[in-house]
């Protein structure tokens, strides 16, 4: 459950979404007695997100670094998911951001390098390079704007993964998809069984994206998305591996390939997941972090292995190499252009010497389950408590030729609500896959 | 923006709370009652507002700068597919939300203005929805709605596993629903208190005319409620154009914008989309409807708040 909040920027769409809606008096005066973002003296501010098992993670390294530091310390302040996406950007834009910026890179940090609010970090990557060698390249590209890294990529890394129900697919005697002409032939095999194929959270939009972001890179490379996002060439949406793809989807839909009722059932209360350990569907296509909360809620089905997991299936004649990934690559820290320059080094020292340390890692592996975006993370996964997911989560996303970061964080804020617009309508078949490209080619570039 | 949200409820609140206050004295020491309120509504009403107003003619993403734009937004927006559909679902939830609100809230509150002791204990219990948080509201009905896991997958009946909140008539339904069960209370009450006020001569003086309890309701206690219904009306209109908390929680707008009203629509531009300028603009269309529809009402209820409506009493 804490699991899948903290990792995904969208999920509480609804429950702590109205928590974003109380005003800002109100938020203000829930920040204790330094003020928000305004640490005291000699120190460097840092804005974190609530949520366990991370929330502690987060706090214990920075007990750490300040014990370590006692000259230079941290002065964090933890905010729910949700309400610290509206406060953070107000903050931001009215100087009283935090010293260090914690934001999921991509579309969001690029918002913030327009506005000349947080610092290129570049020189001092080049002059510290071992910071960067020991952290994942592929969790640099959501950190890069225009050839420049603006942020520090930290903590840990969540693929989108095609999970399966070993029990079912026992059950009918068929075996994963590693195609996708396998995939729509395995819908009668389950729907004639009483089962439906796919889980989805269909009211949670992004759910239904991830079918999206696999089918595009599938079908015609990750070039057709990372064009989309560099938002130079026009109709870039109406590519034929976009409309392809967009095609296949509608025809899954249209084969009941998706739960029936699956508009209605949101991630956000993990009720997709459910669907698929509790044997009502047979497949779901979702982020690492769904393995906890499954792992917990889920009875025997993890611990007694019920969960198959695989990489998303090729598609036939397509361009895209099967071992590009999805998902999010890592969380982002920025330095805020407004701090002072005691605090900007104090930031740094953080980011060299605070951030994922020998300790750090091990209790991401443990206590969370999760995979740092540490090279060599994997020498300790024995000491996790499910060793070959840990690895096989390691190498799908360590060794992606390409690691496309989300859609709606790539893309600037203002396109993503338009994209999980029109994919919730795309997947309601209410609009054709060309009035979808329309749509989004009409989405202003910025 | 959020502030700029916060502006329609204080003034609706003044719309309908201003029917008859006419005839005070206007002595120094009333003007200096007055000031209090009148500082607050304006440092947290009308200033507001007017930022509203500016921002809506300029472009802003919330952190960056804030450039003019002229009419170009107005221009941009008053073309969007999107401004008069969330216009029409933003009418459509209110007029379906009035017409299932008000018949039942009369029906209630004039049963629960007997002084029968059971009906008492059934208007405390009538009264236990409106107690609870539309946030808290809205997720309980969508663990209940759920087509797996919900009402219907509980209790087996099939008709309960609709897709609730996947199609998109349905969805719409539910939404009315939802809003009636948890704002009847509310209305009823107001109609309990009305229908206490009205003279029980009257009442008596009908059943010796041999008038019988239905005919009693339609000559007597219905147009007795005529300025009650106006009021609740009123609430109703208003509380529909600012509603917000429990459409964003139970459907998020969807499916297919199906239950995407105007408050939730600047809201997702706004704060989703980082566009503060056309989230500005749909504030101010707020604020603008929200005045028309709350003076067309006052009209309708005639121009004269003291006049009797005891004729004949």
């Amino acid at each position: 459950m804490d699991l899948n909040r903290v990792s995904r920027r969208n999920f509480l769409a609804g429950v702590l979404g109205t928590a974003a809606a109380v005003p800002l008096g109100a938020a203000l005066s829930a920040c204790g007695t330094a003020g928000p973002g305004q640490a005291g003296a000699g120190e460097a501010g840092i804005w974190y997100l609530t949520g366990q098992p991370q929330e502690s993670i987060r706090l214990a390294g920075i007990e750490a670094f300040n014990a370590a530091n006692p000259n230079g310390k941290l002065a964090s302040t933890f905010f729910q998911n949700d309400a610290y996406k509206t406060k953070i950007r107000t903050a931001v834009g009215a100087g009283q951001a935090p010293t260090i910026i914690w934001t999921w890179g991509g579309g969001g940090l690029r918002d913030y390098v327009k506005a000349k609010q947080v610092d290129d970090l570049t020189d001092w990557f080049a002059s510290n390079p071992a910071v960067k060698d020991r952290l994942f390249s592929s969790a640099f590209g959501a950190a890069t704007v225009d050839g420049r890294i603006y942020a520090i990529p930290c903590e840990t890394v969540s693929p989108i993964v095609l999970f399966y129900n070993k029990k079912v697919f026992e059950q009918v005697g068929a075996q994963p998809p590693k195609t996708w002409g396998e995939l729509m032939a395995l819908v009668p095999v389950f729907t004639k069984a009483g089962i439906a194929p796919i889980s989805l959270g269909g009211q949670s939009r992004w759910t239904n994206m991830m079918w999206l972001e696999y089918l595009f890179d599938r079908i015609g490379g990750p070039e057709v998305f990372t064009t989309i996002a560099a938002g130079t060439t026009p109709n870039a949406w109406s590519h034929p591996a976009a409309i392809d793809a967009l095609t296949k989807i509608q025809e899954l839909v249209k084969a009941g390939g998706f739960v029936t009722g699956f508009q209605s059932i949101t991630a956000d209360s993990n009720a997709d997941q459910a669907v698929l350990y509790t044997g009502k569907a047979a497949m779901m296509l979702h982020g690492t972090w769904t393995y906890g909360n499954m792992r917990s809620a889920g009875g025997d089905f993890v611990t007694g292995g019920h969960l198959g997991y695989s990489a998303f299936p090729t598609v036939e004649g397509g361009k895209g190499d099967p071992g590009n990934t999805v998902g999010n690559p890592a969380s982002y820290l920025a330095i805020s252009s407004a701090a002072s320059p005691e605090q900007k080094a104090i930031a740094q020292n953080y980011f060299a010497k605070g951030l994922l340390t020998d300790t750090e890692v091990d209790t991401w592996i443990t206590k969370a389950g999760t995979v740092p975006i540490v090279n060599g993370a994997d020498k300790k996964f024995s000491t996790g408590s499910d060793p070959t997911w840990l690895q096989f989560v390691y190498d799908l996303a360590s060794k992606a030729p390409v690691f496309q970061q989300s859609w709606d964080q790539a893309l600037s804020p203002a396109a993503a609500e338009v994209l999980l617009n029109s994919i919730e309508k795309l997947f309601g078949l209410t609009i054709s896959p060309q009035q979808f490209a329309d749509t989004m080619n009409a989405v202003p570039k910025s | 923006m959020s502030v700029a949200a916060g502006v329609v409820p204080p003034t609706a609140r003044r719309r309908s709370g201003g029917t008859g206050s006419g005839g005070a004295g206007s002595s120094g020491a009333v003007a200096l009652l007055v000031l209090p309120a009148l500082v607050a509504f304006t440092a947290f009403g009308i200033i507001p507002l007017i930022g509203v107003v500016v921002l809506s003619f300029t472009t802003w993403d919330g952190i960056g700068t804030i450039t003019p734009a002229g009419f170009a937004n107005w221009a941009t927006l008053l073309s969007d597919p999107q401004l008069p559909h969330a216009l029409g679902v933003t009418f459509l939830i209110m007029v379906l939300c009035w017409l299932v609100q008000t018949p039942l809230s009369i029906l209630i509150g004039v049963f629960i203005s007997g002084q029968q002791r059971y009906r008492g204990v059934l208007a405390v219990l009538y009264f236990v929805p409106l107690l609870l948080s539309s946030a808290a509201i809205a997720i309980a009905y969508k663990a209940l709605l759920d087509p797996n896991f919900g009402l219907g997958a509980g209790l087996g009946l099939q008709l309960l596993a609709q897709n609730w909140l996947g199609e998109p008539g349905l969805a719409v339904g539910v939404v009315v629903f939802v809003v009636s069960w948890q704002f009847i209370p509310f209305h009823s009450l107001i109609y309990q208190g009305a229908v206490r006020q009205i003279p029980v001569s009257l009442f008596e003086a009908a059943t010796i005319d041999g008038a019988g309890r239905v005919r009693q309701f339609f000559s007597i206690t219905l147009p007795q409620l005529k300025y009650t219904i106006i009021t609740s009306s009123t609430l109703m209109a208003a509380g529909s154009l600012t509603f917000f908390d429990l459409i964003f929680v139970l459907t998020a707008g969807g499916p297919s914008d199906a239950t995407r009203v105007l408050a939730l629509d600047m809201y997702l531009r706004g704060f989703r989309g980082n566009l503060m300028g056309p989230a500005s603009m749909i504030a101010v269309i707020l604020v603008v409807v929200g005045l028309v529809i709350a003076l067309a009402l006052r009209r309708i209820g005639g121009t004269d708040p003291n006049a009797s409506q005891l004729e004949g009493a």
